[in-house]
């Protein structure tokens, strides 16, 4: 590429030959660079490259909805056939941001109505989808195909109607933890007898009952359904006929699966899961029926992926189970399965990738035995494990230093103590050494999450060594303003910064003012920032939105409170479409 | 980059006193950021009542309905208002505190709501019970009757008030007998209960409180049939009537 910096009205020397290969060319070329930040960067290096990349751009990825206005998106990427879009900050998952916060998918449906007739996939994450979106959806692209929904709300069963009817090309609904309303629409009775495209169905997350024999007519007549997740509603005699009907599936999600213990209905079962070939991926909320997880041992051994994090069963039933599951990949599980079950997963399944724990009684005393020893364990004997989340009690240096030395291949690791500043429970000290080791040791660790004992010295070793961390989450830990200093001026590959409860003030983030640009957001809440600071930050860096949220209850105007007026909630974020006009009461953008 | 921090070690900032810019997020059955689960708790509540409607019944006979719903929705309100963390966050720094903090640990509100609503449904596991939950439904079915009832163990102190709640509640379904306990005596009908272990046991054997710790569901089971419990048993019953 080299010195090929396009002008093409070009000046007396000889310009290199690909300076006249027609666009066509080079939009066949990019079409290699499936990473959007790889398309980027080649977007970067001169105009008609710029050109040539946008208008063949098939896929778009909005991290942050406001980043840019749904109209300039769909004007300077014109192709678009699939487009996905992220609404509110991460923390709304906890409850942090309270309702009406924004993120509307009106607008961005609106647009690619008007701009992307031939759009084929849309994907929202956390953000306010409205049955009036979905309508327009139904209606506006013809060959539309896939559509997911996670983390959203403010849609009901009547716009699913919409889609089910009007969207003759479905492949995939797939619904994740959503709040849907239900209205009783026959959803499912709208897609046409004529429909059998259906490759995924996710109704997991709904409520109500469906129409259990149209939901067999529908498994039975799309012959290429993969993935089938069911909700609470279906019980479990009539998961073993969908089997029957659909034993080509590759996902299952088995919704509620409890019952009495019936041995007919175990011979159903188990039959049925032997001829389900295929299934590799297995989830549901399974409710304490240890009698029937024998039914599954067929399938066992085909599983890559198994979650079980809605699951109550415990005991000597889950691990037999567990320990017959040689190919896991990713397996989710409740800390039910406590430290000698994560043990036989560590010496059953080593070609796992992926491990979440999360805790059955997360606001309760703690009795289970769940402790940082299962964690050693599998990190221990699982070469490729690289993502964890992992929910406990208890943690000390030693075990983190370990696991550190034995999976220096780390790209996730999420690590939540239950009790805000528990320290190393054996040496009672902080749990900055454990810490430091993980991003010392793991250099490709690209998400962070501490929690327990820390000072500011692990935020030295974070800003320090964690180069590719892009994303980092921190609460109730650090001394000082130091603390945030030391992330903010380091962490090259920072993009999200999320901190609740710690003593970082205003000077680091004023002092930092420029890596907030580099950044796609900080959110900071229970800090100590005051007023002051985020106004200057505001007019330093006019390219950034600064977000102020307020108790509900009281609209007082901003103008009128005082710099020294303490903030309770920032949400900073680039834009490059100027501050937004659809904020609440609540928001104030300084 | 900026020039180095000059920074003047004041320890711990101070906390940030805007408690009340919580107040959006506090003591709502919902949770803050989404209507849906209001519903989704209510719908929830009212499964678990269960209350059976006493006008049109063809049988006429006076319930004894446990527990006015006001007193368990509060206590289930309660309940799921702890595990949203509906309290307000206290910033200052407490180790020893146990409070409960709004978001904290981080787990997914539609996670949170999913293991509320499964634990109310469950309610017969310990977990529950230990959890200080202000109410314990079991069900409770008789031999012979078109359908089951529910009582609230928590509402009895003892055996026998346990019993004269069942006997009021099943004694349309008597054949031609005035009371239950005319049939205890008889041997015609004995109260069982399944346990957490899932066996059906013989009711009056273990004290009240591991009783009702440990009974999952009543059956009032025709003495014919509890010819397979011990006699020793079955005699133990007939001499605590």
């Amino acid at each position: 590429m080299g010195r090929g910096v396009g002008s093409r009205s070009g000046g007396g020397a000889a310009q290199p030959p690909w300076h006249s290969l027609p666009d066509e060319v080079w939009e066949h070329a990019f079409s290699f660079l499936p990473a959007a930040a790889d398309r980027g960067a080649a977007a970067g290096a001169c105009r008609g490259w710029l050109r040539a990349e946008r208008r063949s751009r098939r896929r778009l990825a909005v991290a942050n909805c406001y980043a840019t206005s749904p109209r300039d998106a769909v004007e300077r990427f014109p192709s678009v056939r699939a487009a996905e879009v992220k609404g509110k900050p991460h923390f709304a998952d906890f409850g942090l941001v309270p309702p009406a916060w924004g993120a509307e998918a009106a607008p961005w449906v609106a647009a690619a109505a008007d701009g992307w007739p031939l759009l084929e996939e849309l994907s929202f994450k956390r953000m306010v989808v409205t049955d009036e979106c979905l309508e327009m959806i139904a209606a506006s692209f013809r060959n539309f195909q896939v559509l997911r929904l996670v983390s959203c709300e403010g849609f009901s069963t009547a716009g699913l109607a919409a889609i089910t009817e009007g969207c003759r090309n479905l492949r995939e609904l797939d619904l994740q933890e959503n709040y849907i309303e239900d209205c009783s629409s026959h959803w499912l009775s709208s897609f046409p007898e004529s429909f059998t495209s259906l490759e995924t169905l996710n109704f997991s997350c709904l409520d109500g009952e469906v129409n259990f024999a149209v939901l067999e007519r529908l498994v039975t007549r799309c012959h290429n359904l993969k993935t089938l997740k069911l909700n609470n509603a279906i019980p479990l005699d009539k998961v073993a006929s969908l089997l029957r009907k659909a034993p080509h599936i590759v996902e299952l999600g088995t919704g509620k699966f409890s019952a009495d213990y019936h041995p007919d209905l175990f011979a159903k079962l188990e039959a049925a899961f032997a001829g389900c070939k295929s299934l590799r991926r297995l989830s549901g909320a399974w409710d304490a029926v240890p009698d029937y997880l024998s039914a599954f041992y067929g399938v066992c051994e085909g599983l890559t992926s198994l979650n079980l994090s809605y699951a109550t069963v415990r005991g000597p039933e889950l691990i037999k189970f567990i320990s017959r599951c040689k190919n896991l990949q990713q397996l989710w599980v409740m800390d039910l399965i406590e430290d000698h079950g994560l043990a036989v997963v560590a010496s059953t399944c080593s070609k796992l990738q992926e491990l979440r724990v999360f805790p059955s009684d997360p606001f309760g005393a703690g009795q289970v035995l769940l402790t940082e020893r299962g964690l050693v364990d599998v990190s221990a004997s699982c070469p490729m494990l690289e993502s964890v989340l992992y929910f406990c009690r208890r943690m000390t240096n030693e075990a983190l230093i370990t696991i550190a030395k034995n999976r220096p291949n780390f790209t996730c690791f999420r690590l939540c103590i239950l009790e805000p500043r528990t320290p190393d429970y054996i040496t009672q000290q902080s749990l900055d050494a454990g810490f430091s080791a993980i991003v010392e040791s793991c250099k490709g660790l690209r998400r962070l999450s501490v929690s327990g004992l820390l000072t500011d010295l692990v935020f030295k070793s974070i800003g320090e060594h964690a180069d590719r961390l892009e994303m980092l989450s921190i609460a109730f830990a650090g001394n000082s303003d130091l603390g945030l200093h030391y992330i903010l001026s380091g962490c090259k590959s920072l993009k999200k910064l999320e901190i609740r409860d710690c003593p970082f003030g205003n000077k680091p983030l004023l002092a930092n003012a420029a890596k907030l640009e580099t950044m796609r957001s900080l959110w900071m809440s229970s800090c100590s920032l005051t007023l002051g600071a985020c106004r200057q930050l505001a007019q330093k860096m006019p390219r950034l939105t600064v977000e102020i949220m307020n108790d509900p209850g009281r609209a007082c105007p901003l103008d009128a409170l005082p710099d020294e007026s303490p903030v309770e909630k920032l949400y900073v974020y680039r834009t490059i479409a100027g501050p937004r006009s659809d904020t609440p009461d609540y928001v104030q953008i300084v | 980059m900026s020039p180095p921090l000059e920074l003047d070690y004041i320890g711990l900032s101070p906390p940030a006193a805007a408690t009340d810019d919580l107040k959006g997020t506090e003591l709502r059955l919902g949770l803050p950021g989404s209507e849906s689960p209001e519903r989704r708790v209510a719908a929830a509540a009212a499964t678990t009542l269960e209350l059976l409607p006493t006008k049109g019944a063809k049988r006429g006979f006076s319930d004894e309905v446990p527990s006015p719903p006001p007193a368990a929705a509060a206590g289930k309100g309660k309940k799921v208002a702890e595990e949203e963390e509906d309290k307000k966050v206290t910033a200052t720094p407490q180790p020893a505190a146990k409070a409960q903090v709004v978001g904290w640990p981080p787990i997914r509100s539609y996670r949170k709501n999913t293991m509320a609503t499964n634990q109310l449904k469950s309610s017969k596991e310990d977990a529950d019970a230990k959890q200080g939950q202000g109410f314990l439904y079991v069900k409770v079915s008789m031999d012979g009757a078109p359908y089951l009832r529910k009582v609230d163990l928590k509402t009895y102190k003892n055996y026998k008030d346990l019993s004269t709640a069942l006997e009021k509640m099943f004694i349309g379904f008597t054949t031609g007998k005035d009371a239950l306990s005319e049939n205890r005596k008889d041997g015609e009908y004995v109260l069982t209960f399944e346990d957490k272990d899932g066996d059906w046991m013989l009711v009056g054997d273990v004290p009240w409180e591991m009783f009702a710790d440990s009974c999952r569901r009543l059956r009032i089971m025709k003495g014919s049939d509890a010819i397979g419990l011990a006699p020793r048993a079955v005699e133990k019953s007939k001499n605590r009537n």
